[in-house]
C-alpha cells in the first residue's frame, strides 16, 4: 500500500512540475513576443505616435473647408550627431483633405560625411493615424558629405476624418545616426554615438 | 516531554514520539545525517532549508539596511558632505536590488518552507534536491551583486528599475553582472514556486481539502502561480537589456527603431505582481496570528482566499500606474486608473476581515499580535497613499517624488517586514522549543514602530512638497522632512539589532515552549512538538476540517 500510494504521489508530483515547467516555458515566450506585439498594437491603434512612418499614397479626397487644423514642427537634435536639422516652414494652418508641402534643411556640420535618419512622432497620438505622408525625407536614411547642406520637402495631407477634439498636430522630427547598417559603410559606425548605442 | 528535548536548537536528527506514529521510520534515505558544514550544504529538509533561507534573508536585510543608512546620512542636512553622487546612485540602487530580492523575498521562502509541509501535514517539500539547489542559488547570486561594487565603474546605478536606456547605453561595465546575478536569483524564486505548488497541490494530509488549508499555504500558493506567471518576463527583459548592451541589438534604443517605453512595459508588467509577490505571503501570516491571539476563528475563511485571488488576477491589470507620467494615451491611463483603484476593495475586504477577526474575541498582545495588529494599520496606511497614487491626474505631481517612496515604504517595511517579523516571533517557540524572551521582543516591537513611522511619515510631506526621488541633495525647504527621516531611520535600523539578539538567545535557551505554545493556535504545526524534530509527518496524519482526526 504505501509504495503504491508513494509513486502515485511522484508521478501526480512529476505531472504538476510538468505543467509548471509548461507554463514557464509559455510566459518566457510571451516576453518575447510582447517585442513584435508592442508595434502590432502601436501600429493597428496609432497610439505611440509611430503610425507615420511609413509612405502613403496621395489620395484625392474632399477638402473640408469648414475646419481648420493647426500642423507644426519640431526637430531636434539626437545624440552623437553633428548634424542639424530645421523646418523652413514651421507652422501651417491647413484644411483637412488638402495636400501640402513643407521644406526641411539638413546641414552636415562636420568634416566628414556621416549618415543619420530622422525619426518622426505624432502628438496627440490619437492623431497620428490621420496624417498621412506621401513623400518624407524620413523613410529613408540621408548621407551628407562633409558640410553639405540639403534640402527636402515633407508632402503631407491631414485627413477629413480626423476627430473632431483635434485641432493641432504637432509633428516632431529627431535625428539619430545610424548604426545598424542597412547598407554596409564605415561611415555610419565610425562616428555614431560612442558607446553600443 | 519537556524534559526529554535536547538542550540545544540545532534540530537532531532523532524521532520523537509525536513525529512518527508508531515509530515507523519512513523514507529512510540516508545512513547518518552528515554534521558541521556538510549538512547545511547538502540539506535536503526542509526545515534546515528553511533556516537558511531566513539566515539569508537577515543578514541580506542588514546588508540593505546600511545601505540606506548610507543613503540617510547624506540626506541628513541639505549639502554634498559624505559620498559622491555617483556612489550615492549605487547605494539607492542596492538597497532596493538587495531589500527586494534579497531580504523580503528570501523570508517569505523561508518561512514557507519551514512551515507549508507543517500546515498541510507532509514529511517535506515535493522535490527536496531542487529545494536545496534554490537556496544556494541566492548567496551566488548576492555574492555576485555586491561584487559590482568593487568592479570598474561601480556597481549598478540607476535605480532598482534599472529603466533602459540608462541601464543600457549610459550603464557601467559591470552591468552584465548585474543582470547574470538577477538571472541566478529570478531561477532560485522560479524553481522554489515549482517545489511549492508541487508540494501544496500533492502532499496534503489526507483529508485536507483546498478550501481547509491555513491561508498561510493558500496565500504562498497563489504566490507561486504570480512567480510562474511573471518571473520569466523579468528574465525576457533583462535578457533584451544584455542583447543591446553587448550585441549591439536595439530593443530599447530609439535610435535603431526601439522604445525605452517597451522597457519599462515589460518591467512593470512583471514589477507589480512582484509587489503583490511580496505582501501576499505577508497576509497569510497575519491571517494565521491574528485568530490565534484573538482567540476566535478567521472571519470569512472563504472570501479570504477569493480575496487573494482576485487580487493575484487584477495584478496582471494596473501595471502601468507606474507609468502614468511617461506618455500613455488617455484611454490608457484612464483603464489603468479604474483597475488601480478596483483593485483596493478585495484589499479592503482582508482588512476587514482581521478587524471582524478581533472583534469580541479575547485578545492579548503577545509580541506576534503587536507586530500583526502594526500591520494592519500601517500597511492600511500605505494602501491609502497607494489609493492616491492611482489616481492618474494626480499622480502626475506625485509620481517620482518622496510621496513615492513614503508610500512603497510603508507597505513594505511597516507592512511586509513587520509580517515577517511577526511570523518569525510566533513560529521561534516552534523551530527552536524557546519562547522570545518577551521584554526584549516589546522593546524592538515599539522602538521599530516609533522608527518606522518617524523614518517614513515625514516623506509624505517632503514629496507633497515636491522633493524629487533618488536625488544625493535637496533643496532648502525639504530639510527639516529629511533630518527627521534620517534619525528615525537610525532608530530603525540600529533596532533592528535587537531582533538578532533575540533570536540568539531564543536559539540558546530559555522559557520552553511546549507542542501548541499559543493558546488559540490551531493548525497543524501546533500539534508537533517544540522544537520541531527533523522529520515529522513521517506518517500521513488524518485530518477533516483541517484538524487532526484523533
Amino acid at each position: 500500500m504505501p509504495s503504491r500510494d508513494h509513486a502515485a504521489q511522484q508521478q501526480a508530483v512529476a505531472r504538476t512540475v510538468r505543467r509548471t515547467l509548461l507554463a514557464l516555458v509559455a510566459m518566457l515566450g510571451f516576453a518575447f513576443a510582447l517585442v513584435p506585439l508592442y508595434d502590432v498594437f502601436c501600429n493597428l491603434t496609432g497610439l505611440n505616435g509611430k503610425a507615420a512612418s511609413q509612405a502613403r499614397a496621395a489620395v484625392a479626397m474632399e477638402i473640408d473647408e469648414s475646419r481648420w487644423v493647426s500642423v507644426r514642427f519640431i526637430t531636434q537634435q539626437g545624440q552623437g550627431l553633428p548634424w542639424t536639422l530645421e523646418a523652413l516652414d514651421e507652422q501651417f494652418r491647413i484644411h483637412p483633405g488638402g495636400q501640402y508641402s513643407a521644406r526641411f534643411v539638413f546641414t552636415n556640420h562636420a568634416d566628414y560625411p556621416v549618415r543619420g535618419r530622422a525619426v518622426p512622432s505624432v502628438s496627440p497620438a490619437e492623431g497620428s493615424l490621420h496624417l498621412r505622408k506621401i513623400m518624407c525625407f524620413c523613410f529613408q536614411e540621408q548621407t551628407l558629405a562633409a558640410g553639405e547642406r540639403r534640402e527636402l520637402p515633407l508632402v503631407f495631407q491631414v485627413d477629413p476624418d480626423l476627430p473632431e477634439g483635434i485641432r493641432d498636430l504637432t509633428l516632431a522630427y529627431t535625428l539619430y545616426p545610424v548604426t545598424t547598417p542597412s547598407s554596409a559603410g564605415d561611415d555610419g559606425a565610425e562616428h555614431s554615438a560612442g558607446g553600443e548605442t | 516531554m519537556a524534559s526529554e528535548q535536547p538542550r540545544k536548537a540545532v534540530l537532531q536528527a532523532s524521532e520523537s514520539e509525536g513525529a512518527t506514529a508508531g515509530g515507523a521510520h519512513v523514507g529512510e534515505g540516508h545512513g547518518s545525517a552528515p554534521r558541521g558544514m556538510l549538512r547545511w550544504l547538502l540539506t535536503t529538509n526542509h526545515k534546515d532549508i528553511g533556516t537558511l533561507y531566513l539566515i539569508f534573508s537577515l543578514s541580506m536585510l542588514f546588508i540593505g539596511g546600511i545601505m540606506a543608512l548610507v543613503i540617510r546620512t547624506e540626506l541628513f542636512q541639505p549639502g554634498l558632505q559624505m559620498v559622491q553622487p555617483e556612489f550615492f546612485n549605487q547605494m539607492t540602487t542596492m538597497h532596493g536590488l538587495i531589500m527586494v530580492f534579497g531580504a523580503i523575498m528570501p523570508a517569505f521562502t523561508g518561512l514557507a518552507n519551514w512551515m507549508i509541509p507543517l500546515q498541510i501535514g507532509a514529511p517535506d517539500m515535493a522535490l527536496p534536491r531542487l529545494n536545496n539547489f534554490s537556496f544556494w542559488l541566492l548567496p551566488v547570486a548576492f555574492l555576485l551583486l555586491l561584487s559590482t561594487l568593487l568592479m570598474e565603474g561601480g556597481g549598478p546605478n540607476f535605480g532598482w528599475t534599472f529603466y533602459a536606456p540608462l541601464s543600457t547605453t549610459y550603464a557601467p561595465p559591470s552591468t552584465s553582472f548585474f543582470i547574470f546575478s538577477l538571472h541566478i536569483a529570478g531561477i532560485s524564486s522560479i524553481l522554489g514556486a515549482i517545489n511549492i505548488i508541487a508540494t501544496i497541490l500533492n502532499l496534503r494530509a489526507p483529508g485536507m481539502r483546498l478550501m481547509d488549508m491555513p491561508l498561510f499555504v493558500w496565500t504562498w500558493l497563489i504566490t507561486a502561480f504570480l512567480l510562474i506567471a511573471v518571473m520569466p518576463v523579468l528574465a525576457g527583459a533583462i535578457t533584451m537589456m544584455l542583447f543591446d548592451i553587448n550585441l549591439g541589438t536595439s530593443y530599447f534604443n530609439a535610435a535603431g527603431g526601439g522604445d525605452p517605453v517597451l522597457f519599462q512595459h515589460l518591467f512593470w508588467f512583471f514589477g507589480h505582481p512582484e509587489v503583490y509577490i511580496m505582501i501576499l505571503p505577508a497576509f497569510g501570516i497575519v491571517s494565521a496570528i491574528v485568530p490565534t491571539f484573538s482567540r476566535k476563528r478567521l472571519f470569512g475563511y472563504a472570501s479570504m482566499v477569493y480575496a487573494t485571488g482576485s487580487i493575484a488576477i487584477m495584478s496582471f491589470l494596473v501595471w502601468a500606474h507606474h507609468m502614468f507620467a511617461v506618455g500613455l494615451p488617455l484611454v490608457a491611463e484612464l483603464f489603468f486608473m479604474y483597475t488601480t483603484m478596483l483593485i483596493a476593495v478585495p484589499t479592503g475586504v482582508k482588512v476587514f476581515n482581521w478587524i471582524a477577526t478581533m472583534f469580541r474575541g479575547s485578545i492579548s498582545f503577545e509580541p506576534p499580535m503587536l507586530f500583526a495588529i502594526a500591520f494592519i494599520v500601517q500597511f492600511t496606511i500605505g494602501g491609502f497613499s497607494g489609493l492616491m497614487l492611482a489616481i492618474a491626474p494626480a499622480d502626475f505631481q506625485y509620481h517620482d517624488t518622496y510621496f513615492v517612496v513614503a508610500h512603497f515604504h510603508y507597505v513594505l517595511v511597516p507592512g511586509a517586514l513587520f509580517a515577517i517579523l511577526a511570523g518569525a516571533y510566533y513560529w521561534l517557540p516552534k523551530w527552536t522549543g524557546f519562547y522570545p524572551h518577551e521584554g526584549l521582543s516589546k522593546w524592538h516591537f515599539w522602538l521599530s514602530v516609533i522608527g518606522v513611522n518617524l523614518t517614513f511619515f515625514p516623506m509624505h510631506f517632503s514629496g507633497l512638497a515636491g522633493m524629487p526621488r533618488r536625488i544625493p541633495d535637496y533643496a532648502l525647504q525639504f530639510a527639516d522632512f529629511n533630518m527627521l527621516s534620517s534619525i528615525g531611520a537610525f532608530l530603525f535600523g540600529i533596532s533592528q539589532l535587537l531582533f538578532l539578539v533575540v533570536i540568539v538567545k531564543c536559539a540558546r535557551g530559555g522559557v520552553r515552549a511546549p507542542a501548541c505554545a499559543w493558546e488559540g493556535a490551531v493548525d497543524l504545526e501546533w500539534s508537533v512538538p517544540s522544537p520541531a524534530p527533523l522529520h515529522t509527518f513521517e506518517i500521513p496524519p488524518q485530518t477533516r476540517d483541517g484538524q487532526i482526526i484523533r
